[in-house]
C-alpha cells in the first residue's frame, strides 16, 4: 500500500498557540484539517512537510456565531457535512449547502472542512500523480520540473482551482479571517486566491484561515451552484457555476455576481455577463443565452482535467445558461 | 448425470445465505493483505520510468546501505522466463536486459518495514539506453524495428491468425445486401476492490508457501516451480478469498515470484501489497480492439456470410494474448445463424501494460460490433431488431459454422422476456426526443474445452471427507474470488447428501490440501467444479445409502436423503441421522472419503486454432436498455436496464442475480466511461508514455449514484452438461450491455457512436457531424497469414 512519509505531528490547543507554532516551524509545516486532500498528496509525495500542524484541537477554529439575519461566521474547521445539515445555511445560503453536499463522497464530507475546501490545492492531470509517475514524465513546473506539460513553453503553472465552495463563497460576497502571530486580517474571498497554479493562495505561510463570514442575504436575493463532472459522486468539478442575483420588481436583475470554478487557477469572475444582466430579466431566453455566452468567455479550460477541452468550453456556456434559468424559476 | 438425478431439494434453487456471507459482512474474512507473520519483511519493486529501454546498469549500493534493508534483487536473480501460456513465456520476474513499459519491475528491495523498503527503492538507480517507443497497433505494424520482443509473427506482431469457414467472399458476392462497418472498443481494466497482495514464507520443514490473491493457484504453482527451480512438491500455493478478480488475477505475477524468492533468500516471511497504481500497471485487462465487420444477408435478412477482422493492442507482454486474439472471433457464431464465417485476428506488442483477460475475455469487443451492426442492418431493411434476433437465433443441438456445439439455448426466451418486461413493442419510438431503447443479445462459454497446457487430466477435482460427527468437508483447488464458488461447492455437496450448504465445510484455494481445479477463469467453475462435486458427493451418498439400508433393513434405492437424515422413502418416519449414517458407513467400509472429477467432452472442432471457443455449454443473455440523451451536452443517462440470462438452472437465485447485476454494472462502466488510456508527451520534449490516471479518482468507473435500476430475469432451461442443469453467470451478462446502450443512444437521438466508451464528447460530435456518426474510419493493412480453411459442418467435415 502507499505509506505516508515521515513527519512530526504538532497539536496546538489554542489559536495563539497555533499561530506561534506556525511562525516557528514556518515553510516546513502543513496545516492538517480533514486531511482528505493533504494526506493522499503526501502519500503521492507531492507534499513532504517536515511537520503537520493539526487544527482539530483548536476550539477557536470550530466557533460558530451569528445567524441568517445578522450574517454567519463559521470556523474554518466546520465540516462539510455540517453545512448541509445546518438550518441557517440551507435556508439563507442554499448554494453553499449544495456545493458542500456535492464534494467527494459522504466519508470525505464527514471529515473534510470548509476551510480545507477553500484552500484546496490546485489540481492538474500532470500533478496529482505519484512520485514514480511524475518521475516518468520528468516532473513538471509545479514541483521538481521545469516544463508545464499542459502548455509547454509556458512560464506559469496552469493547475486548476477545483474547490466547490470557493466560487460560491466568492459569489455570495463572503469574507475570510486570516490569523497570524502578528494579528488578524479580514479579506473578501476572491482576494484569497491568486491566478497562479503554484502559489494559488495569497495567504502567507505563517497565516491560518480561521473563519468564514457569510453576509446576510437580502430577501430578494437568489443564489445557485451547478457542478459539472463525469460521475454523480467522488469527482472534482470540471466546471462549477456559482451565481447570485438580486431581483427587483418584475424580476429585473438589480445585482449579479457569477463565478466559475474548475476553469482557471482561481475562481473566475464573469463580470461582463453580470453587467449585461443588470436591468434585464432572467425569464428572457435571449438575455440568458447572451449572458451565458459572455460568461463562458472567462472560462479558459486547458487539457488538464477530465473531459476533452473543446467539449468543456461548450459545456461552460450550457451550464451557465442552466444556472441562470434555475435562478429565474419561481419559488 | 442427467438433470434432476440425485436431487434432494435441500439446496438447489433455494435463495439461501451464502456460506461466506457472515465473514464478508463482518469484516472477519482474511484476504491476502490481512495475513501477517512474526518477523515478516516487506517488499517493494523498483519500476521502470521509461517505456522502452535497454538496462545498462542497476546501482543498488546506496539502497543496500540503508538501515533496515535486508535484500535487494535484480533481473540477474530471475533468468528463467515465465508466462501463463506455454507459447508466450516472455516475462521475467524482474526485467532482464530491457524494460518494455513504464512500470515494468527492474529491481526489488526487501526491508524491515514497508516505508523503509519504499525509501530504499527510491535510491536504486537504473541506467537506461532509451529505445523507440510504440504506442498503438498502427505504430506496431508500421514500426517492425525495434522489436519489443524477439518472438512472435514478425516485427511487433505478436500473433496473426486467419480462419475461413466456407467461402465468405463468394457468399458476400451472392448476398442481397452487404454491410461494412468499423468499430473500436477501448481497453479498460478490472478494478477489483482488492489490490493484489502476496505473502511468501518457508516452513521449518522447508516447504515454500505462497499465499496470494490469485484466481489461478495451480498456474502460479507451475510458474513458481519453474522460475525458482524447485520441485512443485516443495511449494504450496494458497489463494485466500479475494475481493474480486474479473480476470485481473489469472496470470502468474512477477511480484508473487519475487516475494517467494525473497522469502527463500532471507528465510523470513516476505509480504508485498500492491498500490492501486501498481494494479493498473499489472493490468491484463480488456484489449483495445479495432474491428472491421462485413456481413451479407439475403432478402429475408438471414446472414449468408460474416467476416470479422480484429486488431488488438496487446501491450508489452504475451499474457493470455494468443487466446484473447482467437476469442475476438471464436464466439461470433454462437448467437445467430450464419452460413459462412471468416475471421482474421492480429495482436500487436506496444510499450504499455500488458492486456489479457477481463470478464468476457476477448468477446465483448466483437460482440459490441456485431450487435451494433445488426441494429444498423435492421434499420436499413426495416426490421424490428428484437424480432430479427428472435427469428435468427441459433437452435439447440446444432453446430455453428466454426464447429462449436450448442446444446441448450435460452436465447429466444431471453429476448422475449426483455421485450415483454421493457414494453419494447409498445414503447419503442414513442418515448419522445432524447429518449430511446436499445436491444442486444449475447452468448458465453461455461469453461474452456481445453486446458491452458496440454494434458489428459481432469480440469477439476473434489475430495470429500465425512467425519463421525456428521461433518462434511469438501476439498477443491477452486478459488473464491467473491463470485461465490465456495458456496456452489458447499451447496452441490449439500444437495446430494440432503444437507444445508452451511453444513458443509470447504477447503479451497490450496495446492497442497486440495485436488487441482484449474482456476476461477473462463466461467468454468460452476460447471466443472460443480460436476466434480456432484461426482464425489454421489459416491459418498452411495456408501451412506448402503449403510443406512442395512440398518433400516430396506433396499438402498429406498433410502432418501433430506433434513440431515437418511430415511425410508416409503415410510419417512423410519430414519437415522446423518452422523449415524457416516458412522455405520465407516464401520462397514473404513474411512468415508470420496473423490470426484470432471473433464469436458472432446470438442468437435479438429483444426488448428479450434481449441479456443469449444465449451461444454453456452449461456445466453439479452438486454434492453433505456437511455436519456442530453442533446445540448451529449451526456447519456441510463434510465433502466432489463436483462434476461439463460442460467440453465439457478443453483442459488440470489447469488445468480448478484452476478448479473455486477455484470451490468461493469458493462455500463465500459460503455459509458472507463478507459485504460495513455498519455504520450510531445516527442520533441519527452519519450514519456504513461497511464493517464492510474487511480480510482481518475479512472472513471460508475459510482452507486450512477447506477440505474436493473430488472433481472432468470431463464431456466436445464443444461445436460451442467451440474443439476446449471450454466455460467459470471461473465455472460456483461456482454449485451455495451451494444444495447449504443443502440439505445441511436434510438434516442439518431446518431451512431461506433466505439466505446460512448462519452458526451463523442455523442455531441456525432450530433454535429453530417454523417451522424462517431467512430473509426480506417483499418490498417495487416499481413494476414495464409488462412486455415475449414468447411462449415453443413458443407463438409472439419
Amino acid at each position: 500500500m502507499m505509506r505516508l512519509p515521515r513527519f512530526r505531528y504538532l497539536a496546538p490547543r489554542t489559536l495563539p498557540e497555533l499561530t506561534a507554532v506556525l511562525a516557528d516551524v514556518g515553510p516546513d509545516a502543513a496545516l492538517l484539517a480533514g486531511g482528505t486532500d493533504l494526506l493522499p498528496s503526501m502519500k503521492r509525495r507531492q507534499e513532504t512537510p517536515a511537520a503537520l500542524v493539526g487544527l482539530r484541537t483548536v476550539p477557536e477554529l470550530r466557533a460558530r456565531s451569528g445567524d441568517a439575519i445578522a450574517g454567519l461566521t463559521l470556523g474554518a474547521t466546520t465540516r462539510l457535512c455540517e453545512l448541509a445539515g445546518d438550518g441557517a445555511v440551507t435556508g439563507a445560503w442554499p448554494a453553499l449547502a449544495r456545493a458542500a453536499s456535492l464534494v467527494g463522497s459522504p466519508p470525505l464530507r464527514n471529515v473534510g472542512t470548509l476551510g480545507g475546501n477553500l484552500c484546496l490545492d490546485t489540481r492538474c492531470t500532470y500533478w496529482n500523480q505519484t512520485h514514480a509517475w511524475r518521475k516518468s514524465i520528468g516532473f513538471c513546473l509545479k514541483k521538481d520540473g521545469d516544463t508545464c506539460w499542459v502548455a509547454p513553453g509556458s512560464t506559469r503553472c496552469w493547475a486548476v482551482s477545483s474547490s466547490d465552495t470557493a466560487p460560491v463563497l466568492c459569489a455570495l460576497g463572503a469574507e475570510v479571517t486570516l490569523a497570524s502571530r502578528t494579528g488578524e486580517r479580514r479579506i473578501p474571498v476572491p482576494d484569497l486566491f491568486a491566478d497562479d497554479g503554484i502559489r494559488h493562495l495569497t495567504k502567507a505561510r505563517g497565516e491560518v484561515l480561521a473563519a468564514i463570514h457569510l453576509p446576510s442575504p437580502r430577501p430578494d436575493e437568489r443564489s445557485v451552484y451547478l457542478k459539472l463532472r463525469r460521475r454523480e459522486a467522488i469527482d472534482f468539478p470540471v466546471l462549477g457555476v456559482a451565481a447570485r442575483v438580486r431581483l427587483g420588481s418584475g424580476g429585473v436583475v438589480e445585482a449579479a455576481r457569477i463565478f466559475l470554478g474548475g476553469v482557471g487557477s482561481r475562481p473566475q469572475e464573469a463580470t461582463a455577463a453580470a453587467a449585461f444582466l443588470l436591468g434585464r430579466r432572467l425569464t428572457d431566453e435571449e438575455t440568458v443565452t447572451e449572458a451565458a455566452r459572455l460568461a463562458a468567455q472567462v472560462a479558459k479550460p486547458l487539457q488538464n482535467t477530465d473531459f476533452a477541452l473543446g467539449w468543456r468550453k461548450g459545456a461552460a456556456r450550457e451550464y451557465v445558461g442552466r444556472a441562470l434559468r434555475e435562478l429565474a424559476r419561481p419559488r | 448425470m442427467t438433470p434432476g438425478d440425485g436431487r434432494t431439494g435441500s439446496a438447489v434453487g433455494r435463495p439461501l445465505r451464502r456460506i461466506d456471507a457472515r465473514g464478508k459482512v463482518t469484516g472477519e474474512t482474511l484476504f491476502a493483505d490481512d495475513l501477517s507473520l512474526p518477523g515478516m519483511l516487506h517488499l517493494k519493486l523498483v519500476r521502470a520510468s521509461l517505456p522502452h529501454a535497454r538496462i545498462l546498469g542497476v546501482e543498488t549500493a546506496a539502497a543496500r546501505g540503508m538501515e533496515g534493508v535486508r535484500a535487494i534483487l535484480t533481473g540477474a536473480d530471475f533468468l528463467v522466463p515465465f508466462g501463463i501460456l506455454p507459447v508466450s513465456q516472455d516475462e521475467h520476474a524482474l526485467c532482464v536486459g530491457k524494460v518494455r513499459f513504464v512500470g515494468d519491475p527492474v529491481a526489488a528491495v526487501v526491508a524491515d518495514d514497508e516505508l523503509s523498503a519504499e525509501e530504499a527503492a527510491a535510491l536504486v538507480e537504473v541506467r537506461y539506453e532509451p529505445l523507440a517507443t510504440i504506442a498503438s497497433p498502427e505504430e506496431a505494424l508500421s514500426t517492425p524495428e525495434p522489436r519489443i520482443h524477439d518472438y512472435g509473427d514478425g516485427g511487433n506482431v505478436h500473433k496473426a491468425v486467419a480462419l475461413d469457414f466456407g467461402d465468405v467472399p463468394a457468399a458476400l458476392a451472392g448476398a442481397d445486401r452487404v454491410f461494412e462497418d468499423l468499430f473500436f472498443y477501448q481497453g479498460n481494466t478490472h478494478l477489483a476492490m482488492e489490490q493484489h497482495a502476496t505473502l511468501a514464507y518457508v516452513d521449518p520443514d522447508g516447504l515454500l508457501t505462497i499465499a496470494s490473491s490469485t484466481q489461478t493457484p495451480h498456474y502460479l504453482h507451475r510458474a513458481a516451480a519453474r522460475v525458482l527451480g524447485l520441485p512443485p512438491a516443495r511449494i504450496r500455493v494458497l489463494a485466500p478469498p479475494q475481493g474480486g478478480g474479473f480476470g485481473g488475477k489469472t496470470d502468474p505475477f512477477n511480484h508473487e515470484i519475487v516475494a517467494a524468492r525473497a522469502a527463500l533468500l532471507t528465510g523470513r516471511p516476505v509480504k508485498i501489497a500492491l498500490t492501486r497504481e501498481e494494479v493498473f500497471l499489472c493490468h491484463r485487462g480488456r484489449h483495445p480492439v479495432l474491428m472491421r465487420m462485413r456481413t451479407g444477408i439475403d432478402r429475408s435478412g438471414r446472414i449468408l456470410g460474416h467476416s470479422v477482422e480484429t486488431l488488438l493492442d496487446g501491450g508489452a507482454y504475451g499474457s493470455y494474448g494468443v487466446a484473447s486474439t482467437f476469442y475476438t472471433g471464436a464466439l461470433e457464431t454462437v448467437t445467430y445463424r450464419m452460413d459462412r464465417y471468416r475471421f482474421r485476428g492480429c495482436r500487436t506488442f506496444t510499450n504499455k501494460p500488458p492486456c489479457g483477460p477481463k470478464r468476457g475475455h476477448g468477446t465483448p469487443q466483437p460482440r459490441f460490433g456485431l450487435e451494433v451492426q445488426i441494429d444498423k442492418i435492421c434499420e436499413q431493411i426495416g426490421r424490428d431488431p428484437a424480432e430479427w434476433r428472435i427469428e435468427n437465433a441459433t437452435q439447440p443441438d446444432t453446430l455453428t459454422a466454426n464447429w462449436l456445439e450448442i446444446r441448450t439455448t435460452g436465447l429466444v426466451r431471453c429476448l422475449e422476456a426483455v421485450v415483454a418486461a421493457s414494453g419494447w413493442r409498445e414503447r419503442r419510438g414513442k418515448l419522445g426526443r432524447g429518449r430511446g431503447l436499445g436491444i442486444a443479445s449475447s452468448a458465453y462459454m461455461c469453461g474452456a474445452g481445453l486446458p491452458i497446457y496440454f494434458n489428459d487430466m481432469p480440469h477439476s477435482g473434489v475430495q470429500l471427507l465425512l467425519d463421525r460427527g456428521g461433518g462434511v468437508t469438501a476439498f477443491c483447488g477452486s478459488t473464491e474470488v467473491g463470485q461465490g464458488s465456495d458456496n456452489v461447492l458447499a451447496l452441490l455437496v449439500a444437495e446430494v447428501l440432503g444437507l444445508l450448504p452451511s453444513d458443509v465445510k470447504v477447503v479451497t484455494g490450496d495446492t497442497s490440501l486440495a485436488p487441482v481445479d484449474l482456476g476461477s477463469y473462463s466461467s468454468r467453475v460452476t460447471l466443472m467444479m460443480g460436476n466434480a462435486a456432484v461426482d464425489a458427493a454421489s459416491r459418498a451418498r452411495e456408501r451412506l445409502a448402503a449403510a443406512a439400508a442395512t440398518r433400516l433393513e430396506i433396499p438402498a434405492e429406498r433410502v432418501g436423503f433430506g433434513g440431515g437424515k437418511l430415511f425410508d422413502v416409503s415410510d419417512p418416519s423410519r430414519s437415522i441421522v446423518f452422523a449415524q449414517a457416516v458412522q455405520l458407513a465407516e464401520a462397514a467400509g473404513g474411512t468415508v472419503g470420496t473423490t470426484g472429477s470432471y473433464r469436458p467432452p472432446t470438442p468437435k472442432a479438429r483444426f488448428k486454432g479450434g481449441g479456443v471457443g469449444p465449451s461444454p455449454a453456452y449461456s445466453y443473455s439479452a438486454a434492453v436498455v433505456e437511455v436519456a440523451v442530453d442533446e445540448a451536452t451529449g451526456v447519456v443517462r441510463v434510465v433502466k436496464v432489463w436483462i434476461a440470462h439463460d442460467i440453465g438452472r439457478a443453483l442459488n437465485p440470489v447469488a445468480v442475480r448478484g452476478q448479473v447485476e455486477g455484470s451490468v454494472y461493469m458493462g455500463l462502466g465500459e460503455v459509458l466511461m472507463e478507459e485504460q488510456a495513455f498519455c504520450r508527451l510531445p516527442p520533441r520534449l519527452s519519450s514519456a508514455l504513461v497511464h493517464r490516471g492510474p487511480s480510482m479518482l481518475d479512472y472513471k468507473s460508475p459510482t452507486s449514484l450512477d447506477m440505474p435500476a436493473v430488472e433481472t430475469i432468470l431463464v431456466e432451461n436445464p443444461e445436460p452438461n451442467g451440474p443439476f442443469g446449471a450454466k455460467e453467470v459470471g461473465q455472460g451478462p456483461l456482454l449485451p450491455i455495451p451494444p444495447a446502450v449504443a443502440n439505445a443512444v441511436h434510438d434516442a437521438v439518431g446518431v451512431r457512436v461506433d466505439e466505446s466508451p460512448v462519452t458526451p464528447e463523442k455523442v455531441l460530435a456525432a450530433l454535429r457531424d453530417p454523417s451522424r456518426r462517431f467512430g473509426p474510419t480506417t483499418f490498417p493493412e495487416v499481413p494476414w497469414p495464409e488462412p486455415v480453411r475449414v468447411a462449415p459442418p453443413w458443407e463438409g467435415k472439419p
